[in-house]
């Protein structure tokens, strides 16, 4: 008889979260609970100062502090070429400082001691003499005349410019605004963030000399391409170098790139034959490591009277920090930001982009997102609610108008981008009956009586997920497919390793599934290991939601290969042909007679006991999958929200969330995903941000700053499941990690203007903390630009 | 988290913890519940020599009323004491309404009244309830024990009125002239974020009449705010939409707000009287209904 799929923990199935037996009991493994034999401890040293020439560093009262076993300066770095190193995005970035100082924060020297207080201890006892230089906090300042060049070490680089950068028919776009009934217009700020995960980066190097192989242990989303990073900087071969990620507290992006610390560690290690621990604590994560946004948006949109949208333009500048840094591996310069307005049939767009170093933390990592789409469908959905409003048109209707159709599909976006699937007035059905659109403007009159201001705010998006396909994305040339290998064991039990790493996404458990899936081997009989680059298959890693879309698909296609080899052991123990053979979820069975028939699980014990004459054999494979596309999941959120015009505070009502993500593996963690993804939403319209003073000081640098929103604020979530299937996924998966964050914040922030419509006020600029938005309503004014800081 | 090292005491009395901050010349930092001096041990912003932990002196952690009415409260009574305490719900409005909104969960189980009132952070919400109540301060030190009221305790921001060697071991809220009504609210950015601004009020009443009052201001100012003059403008009167009004609009002449990045100096002052207004509107109507 077939498995009950669900009951196998197969496809479906809301398995619980096998990874969760250990993190519960506190018996997870990460990087600081990780002690080897005689291992030192790092701390590195970082500049207070946001630009200044570094002209001199004495490190003597460091060394005499007892403990300390090594100080490394820029200069120690350099004499061994290490001084900097190359970012993913082609450009070089400092490890410790030489020449200056770039940014409040930055890697100047580090300590190598017997505990981690003397290292701090000593640390405290470098003495850096600094030369002020001006300072530049924003892409206005950066590309001013005269402006101090941040990048003077860079031969050919006269300003602070990082890049122009264009796409799109200008010419075409120009002849739509002709024919345009309204033009509509919309500039933005999206606010510096930063990804936080709850551990923050570290790494233990350990580098054998009598082997002469290291070995690190580092937070890192990416072990492989660590490990080809490493191989480039410390020019070693990749077979001498085991990069080990072992548990992680989260990962949201942050730890994707390559962190001087590790560098450094590294080094230190080599030079000091001793296993190096480094720990970063969270104020030095929140002011060094990579964070997201601070993208300067401003668009026009054509319209014809009826709502059909002709053609919108687009400029982006965005704020780089000091070096150029973005962990992307597509080859546009702004990430996949031009994967905005996907979702609307659109035929003509232009768009330029324009990125600028600054005095700032380096950085414009994709924290929970595509590598910068949350920026453009952030700006797409504030942009359509603008333009609805301007058309005076109902702005559910209008989304209806402009979405392409379900039988459109695929379709190509002006900007090329090839989008697969979808229902999206499905959504947006399902959307407004949930939230009770028909009658929302009944509560809205009731709530003026109470001297309260509601609002209704709509974000319909889709986004590209899955890097990628090998033919659009690399990273430093290796292209993005990924990989799983299966081993079944003769007892049908089974492991499974890929080349992505999970970070709180519960592969351990999903990948299972898949397995169960395909094979009928229950999920509880396959354990899941990652992360290991001695054992794991070569991957490209987790972020950017592609974990479900390559590696998963990976491991499908991987389970069919081994299904394959199965079928021919069955048609040997049932003593028929293979092409007499059927295929039941767990087992094979004589199509004349389906009782006679054997267990995967029976399959497995013949491959090492009774292989049919002429195979090898064993019953393990691999599988690297390389996607013909990226996925093209779809969401509706709509939130409404009550404003106390008093005050400025705002409730949420209500919030529905539609998601179609194609397929559920296991319904319960993409529920998570969503969860997680809407509150860290919540947090970037309610009150995150990141702001700097005049001298490059990070406002955030902590978390009473820095606000991260709590079980106590963040509102509840209704969710919705639509399903339109991946066309050409093997199990018909998109990724989900990120529509949430992606599409939002849109949702929270077109709410609270729908609350201020009337009042003139047509933009605040998130967060839309209490105070600005009072000061909004007061003074029927918008509000731009972060959150001042301006102590009086 | 890595601090400086520092020597680690733990008596069993308030007469040996006194003994050890002595012995400690400036240099020691008594620990109670030790929600603000772990994160700036943490920072580094605090290195003492010593840290004198009291969590071992069980006999501080109470709250009781006296015969008379009178409130105190031991050292080590932790927020979350506060917060679920019938007593407390019954007989003081201004404290009951305050406990729920200290900081979040984690930190009311072990952060301390008394502790947060030492601690003179000017967004501190116990600072604001204790002006607004009259409160005092029982100190011991090596001479005895002497009360310090309220107003003279907080000297500045971070800095009160007792000697390195004295401990904070009561607070005292005098008993109300009639029937204690008040209430706190509180703008915050997040759930145990500092106050944007916050307000707390407390009456005793006498029929209609206002007999006593004590209105104080927090996140507004370098210190929290005793907004006395609106507070003596309720003293003799009825509760009425021109006697809120007028205390309300003193309060915000007291407060004294920076611009920052929780808001202008204007918008903060306009919540606080907002908020005054809101809390003697919330009292006018709760007395109205009994």
């Amino acid at each position: 008889m077939a498995l009950d799929e669900v009951k196998i923990g197969g496809m479906g199935a809301s398995r619980l979260r096998v990874e969760d037996n250990r993190f519960i009991r506190g018996k997870g493994n990460y990087v600081d609970d990780i002690v080897l034999p005689g291992m030192l401890h790092m701390e590195i040293l970082r500049s207070p100062v946001a630009h200044a020439r570094i002209k001199s560093i004495d490190v003597s009262k460091a060394w005499e502090v007892p403990g300390v076993r090594l100080v490394l300066t820029g200069e120690m770095m350099a004499a061994r070429n290490l001084a900097w190193m190359p970012t993913l995005s082609y450009d070089t970035q400092a490890v410790l400082a030489t020449d200056k100082v770039r940014f409040q924060g930055q890697e100047v020297a580090a300590v190598i001691a017997d505990d981690p207080y003397i290292a701090r201890d000593a640390c405290s006892k470098i003495v850096v003499e600094y030369e002020q230089l001006p300072v530049i906090v924003n892409p206005t300042q950066s590309m001013a005349p005269g402006a101090p060049l941040i990048r003077d070490d860079k031969e050919g680089q006269q300003t602070n410019k990082v890049f122009d950068w264009e796409i799109g028919d200008k010419e075409a776009t120009d002849r739509a605004f002709e024919q345009a009934d309204v033009v509509s217009k919309l500039e933005l700020h999206y606010p510096r963030s930063h990804p936080s995960p709850m551990e923050t980066e570290g790494s233990i190097a350990d580098y054998d000399r009598a082997t002469g192989k290291l070995t690190v242990f580092m937070t890192t989303q990416a072990p492989h391409i660590i490990r080809a990073a490493v191989a480039l900087v410390a020019e070693l071969p990749e077979h001498m170098i085991r990069v080990v990620s072992p548990d992680l507290g989260g990962g949201f992006g942050n730890k994707v790139p390559v962190y001087p610390g590790y560098v450094i560690s590294i080094l230190a290690s080599i030079l000091t034959e001793r296993p190096v621990k480094w720990i970063s604590d969270k104020s030095s994560n929140l002011i060094s490591t990579h964070f997201a946004r601070d993208v300067y948006l401003k668009g026009e949109m054509a319209l014809r009277k009826d709502g059909k949208i002709l053609g919108f333009r687009m400029h982006t500048t965005s704020d780089h920090g000091a070096f150029f840094s973005d962990a992307q591996p597509s080859k546009f310069k702004i990430g996949l930001l031009h994967s905005a307005f996907a979702c609307y049939d659109i035929p003509n767009a232009h768009m330029v982009a324009e990125g600028f170093y600054t005095n700032k933390a380096p950085g414009g990592v994709a924290y929970r997102c595509s590598f910068r789409v949350t920026e453009g469908m952030f700006f797409q959905e504030r942009m359509v609610q603008a333009a609805a409003d301007d058309l005076g048109m109902d702005q559910a209707e209008f989304r209806r108008v402009n979405f392409v159709k379900d039988d459109d599909f695929p379709h190509r976006t002006p900007f090329g981008f090839l989008t697969d699937s979808g229902q999206y007035g499905k959504c947006l059905d399902v959307g407004l009956e949930a939230i009770d659109y028909k009658n929302f403007l009944k509560e809205k009159e009731e709530a003026a009586k109470r001297g309260k201001l509601l609002g209704i705010g709509i974000s319909t998006m889709t986004e590209p997920l899955g890097a990628g396909n090998s033919r659009e994305y690399d990273i430093l040339g290796i292209k993005m497919f990924d990989s799983a290998e299966l081993r079944v064991h003769m007892s049908g039990k089974a492991i499974l390793r890929t080349g992505a790493k999970t970070q709180g996404q519960g592969h351990e458990t999903t990948w299972a599934q898949i397995v169960a899936h395909e094979l009928g081997i229950p999920a509880d009989d396959i354990v899941v290991e990652e992360g290991d680059t001695d054992t794991a298959p070569f991957g490209m890693g987790t972020y950017a939601s592609r974990s479900t879309p390559v590696a998963g698909a990976a491991v499908a296609m991987v389970s069919r290969k081994i299904r394959a080899k199965a079928r021919k052991i069955a048609a040997h123990l049932l003593e028929v042909s293979e092409e007499d053979i059927e295929w039941e979820l767990g087992r094979f069975y004589v199509r004349s007679n389906q009782e006679r028939g054997v267990s995967i699980q029976e399959c497995a014990m013949a491959a090492y006991s009774n292989v049919p004459d002429g195979m090898e054999p064993g019953l393990e494979n691999t599988s690297y999958y390389d996607p013909p596309n990226l996925t093209w999941p779809f969401a509706c959120y709509i939130a409404t929200v009550e404003v106390d015009p008093e005050t400025g505070v705002w409730d949420v009502l209500k919030f529905v969330a539609v998601d179609d993500c194609g397929v559920r593996i296991n319904p319960m963690i993409v529920e998570g995903q969503i969860m997680g993804g809407l509150t860290e939403a919540y947090a970037a319209a309610a009150m995150q941000f990141i702001t700097f003073d005049e001298a490059g000081n990070c406002i955030g640098s902590n978390y009473m700053d820095y606000l991260l929103p709590t079980a106590w604020e963040t509102p509840g979530f209704e969710l919705y499941e639509v399903v339109t299937p991946c066309p050409h996924h093997p199990i018909g998966a998109k990724g989900i990690g990120e529509c949430a964050t992606v599409g939002g914040p849109a949702a929270f922030v077109n709410a609270v203007l729908d609350a201020l419509k009337g009042t003139g006020v047509r933009n605040i600029d998130m967060p839309l903390l209490p105070d600005r938005v009072y000061e909004a309503i007061k003074t029927g004014k918008d509000i731009s630009g972060a959150p001042p800081v301006k102590v009086d | 988290m890595y601090p400086s090292r520092f020597q680690y005491e733990s008596p069993k009395t308030v007469a040996e913890a006194v003994a050890l901050l002595d012995q400690g010349a400036g240099e020691a930092k008594l620990l109670a519940g030790g929600q603000s001096l772990v994160p700036m041990l943490k920072l580094r912003f605090a290195s003492p020599a010593m840290l004198v932990d009291i969590n071992g002196i069980e006999e501080l952690r109470y709250h009781r009323f006296d015969s008379d009415g009178t409130l105190r409260i031991g050292a080590l009574c932790r927020h979350e004491d506060l917060e679920k305490s019938d007593i407390i719900r019954q007989k003081q409005p201004t404290i009951s309404a305050a406990a729920p909104l200290v900081a979040d969960p984690i930190v009311r189980t072990r952060g301390t009244f008394v502790g947060s009132v030492c601690h003179a952070d000017p967004q501190g919400d116990w600072a604001a309830t204790m002006i607004a109540l009259n409160g005092r301060i029982v100190a011991q030190g090596p001479k005895g024990r002497r009360e310090i009221a309220m107003k003279d305790f907080v000297l500045g921001p971070f800095q009160t009125a007792l000697e390195h060697n004295e401990i904070a071991i009561e607070a005292v809220i005098p008993a109300p002239q009639g029937v204690a009504v008040g209430g706190y609210i509180k703008l915050e950015r997040r759930v145990g974020d500092f106050a944007t601004a916050s307000v707390a009020v407390a009456l005793d009443v006498v029929g209609d009449k206002v007999v006593r009052a004590g209105i104080a201001l927090g996140g507004v100012g370098s210190r929290t705010i005793d907004a006395s003059d609106a507070a003596a403008a309720l003293v003799g009167q009825p509760l009425t939409d021109a006697t809120i009004a007028k205390a309300a609009e003193l309060a915000a002449a007291a407060a004294e707000p920076r611009s920052d990045h929780r808001g202008s100096a204007d918008y903060k002052r306009h919540i606080v009287a907002t908020f005054v207004s809101r809390l003697l509107n919330q009292i006018h109507s709760s007395k109205e209904a009994a």
